[in-house]
């Protein structure tokens, strides 16, 4: 278990949180597999100590974060977030994390840096999914712009419901971006860097008109393959109920600031 | 050559009874509550897997008896009524338990989603075989106007499984196999080996030599 002090946080919902079991069986990461059970079955096989993750780029003092410096921070709060996937389900999971910007403020990062790309391990003998011929090229690799990263929302999560991250939720650490598709919440992160550049993006790469750069969670932008008016919510069975989606995934109020002026039908 | 009749002495109730065990395993983990967070999706997946399945079946009959001389031709009308079967749950359990019944949402998915627009004609052109799938309209439509409606199925399958293929988010294996061994089933239509004229059949029969 994390030595976190479990204490409210403003920014958790009161949203009732998806059962441990639903969390850890109903995944999507394919670096183990494409069904929703494979991460489940197959992401034992990762080996996630020793973990560092470099940081990089646009900065003045690079460096290596152990992942046990993030473990035993007093900073590790629990936030209970929404989340949304692109593929029109969502459930709410208790992460336990750190915001990204406390790791990220300690870096002198110089004045072009504009946004922050991110990169997940690529280890194909422990990560079966990296060995298939088909799908995505690795690595896994995601980005934000510099203040969506900065957003107090924006964690690096190292836990769910109070235990230590499990493998097939993207261990050790990963990100949580509540506001955006899950995809964008990007896991097992061994890289992190300032870029100038808007940073290339995984499911963007692989489906330009499907996936954008900024994915917010937006009903009234429908996905070619799913309408994103409304959602299946996860864990509610058979004759469960479906709900209408919220702008931003509900974080309307927190982050609708980021985005004054900007066409988000056009920016998706 | 004589065909083996080995593989035609079963009962064609065995067959239904096979073909829907599938579907009772599937009743079961409903009831158990068995079929993980999310079950809509397991539903709807693994009853639109078994239609292909069953279509593919029947698909591979004629094949078998042309080539290995296996005549499972007593099966094939129960292999397709069952994938019809499946077919029909599948739409269900998409309009009912996952879109439940949002008419608006259903109708903006067929218009604008190429997988769903696929599946559902796939779905429209099966209907009139399955109406037809009885000796009353073997003989009602006549066997060579009865044959050339069931030649749909070929366009039938060959859109479900793209339907499969246009949905996943990547290129997955499994909707490739699907899709390949239809193509190849329909196309091997093309290279029977050479027969002998027959004589004239009653229309059950001649139906099942040349669909």
């Amino acid at each position: 278990a994390l030595n976190v002090a479990i204490k409210d946080s403003p920014y958790s919902t009161k949203d009732p949180a998806n059962p441990f079991e639903d969390i850890t069986t109903y995944n999507n990461f394919y670096e183990f597999g494409t069904g929703k059970g494979d991460p489940a079955a197959n992401a034992g096989a990762l080996t996630t100590e020793p973990w560092s993750i470099k940081v990089g780029g646009l900065v003045n003092n690079p460096s290596t974060i152990d992942i046990n410096d993030i473990l035993n921070s007093p900073e590790l709060e629990e936030r209970i977030y929404r989340l949304r996937c692109v593929e029109a389900w969502s459930m709410v999971i208790p992460w336990v994390g750190i915001p990204l910007a406390n790791v990220l403020k300690k870096y002198d990062y110089q004045g072009d840096a504009k946004y922050v790309s991110f990169e997940t391990l690529v280890r194909p003998e422990e990560m079966i999914g990296q060995r298939s011929a088909f799908g995505l090229d690795w690595p896994y690799v995601e980005g934000l712009r510099l203040d969506e990263a900065m957003h107090p929302l924006t964690i690096l999560a190292v836990g769910v419901y109070g235990k230590q991250m499990p493998n097939q939720n993207g261990a050790p650490i990963r990100l949580v971006v509540p506001w955006k598709y899950g995809f964008k919440s990007i896991k097992s992160i061994v890289g992190i860097n300032f870029v100038a550049q808007q940073p290339p993006t995984t499911w963007n790469l692989q489906a330009p008109s499907e996936y954008g750069f900024y994915s917010n969670v937006n009903p009234g932008v429908d996905h070619p393959r799913w309408s994103q008016k409304s959602e299946k919510i996860i864990g509610s069975g058979i004759f469960g109920s479906r709900r209408q989606t919220e702008q931003f995934n509900g974080y309307k109020e927190e982050v609708a600031s980021l985005y004054e002026g900007m066409d988000l039908v056009k920016n998706y | 050559m004589a065909q083996s009749k080995l593989w035609t002495k079963a009962p064609t109730w065995v067959v239904y009874s096979l073909g829907f065990l599938p579907a009772a395993y599937l009743v079961y983990g409903v009831v158990t509550n068995s079929l993980g967070p999310d079950p809509i999706a397991v539903l709807e997946n693994n009853l639109g897997e078994h239609a292909l399945q069953f279509l593919l079946l029947g698909l591979a009959i004629t094949p078998l008896m042309r080539f290995a001389k296996i005549n499972l031709v007593k099966y094939r009308r129960a292999i397709g009524l069952i994938a019809f079967f499946y077919v029909v749950l599948h739409l269900l359990v998409y309009t009912l338990l996952d879109r439940q019944l949002d008419l608006n949402a259903i109708i903006g998915d067929i218009w604008k989603r190429p997988y769903i627009t696929i599946g559902m004609s796939a779905f429209l052109l099966l209907v009139p075989l399955a109406i037809t799938s009885n000796n009353f309209s073997i003989r009602k439509l006549g066997a060579a106007t009865w044959n050339k409606l069931h030649k749909i199925v070929y366009a039938a399958v060959i859109l479900g499984a793209l339907h499969y293929m246009l949905l996943t988010k990547t290129w997955q294996l499994e909707p490739i196999i699907y899709f390949t061994l239809a193509v190849l089933l329909v196309a091997s239509r093309k290279f029977y080996p050479k027969r002998k004229k027959q004589t004239r059949q009653n229309p059950q029969t001649s139906k099942t030599q040349t669909a």
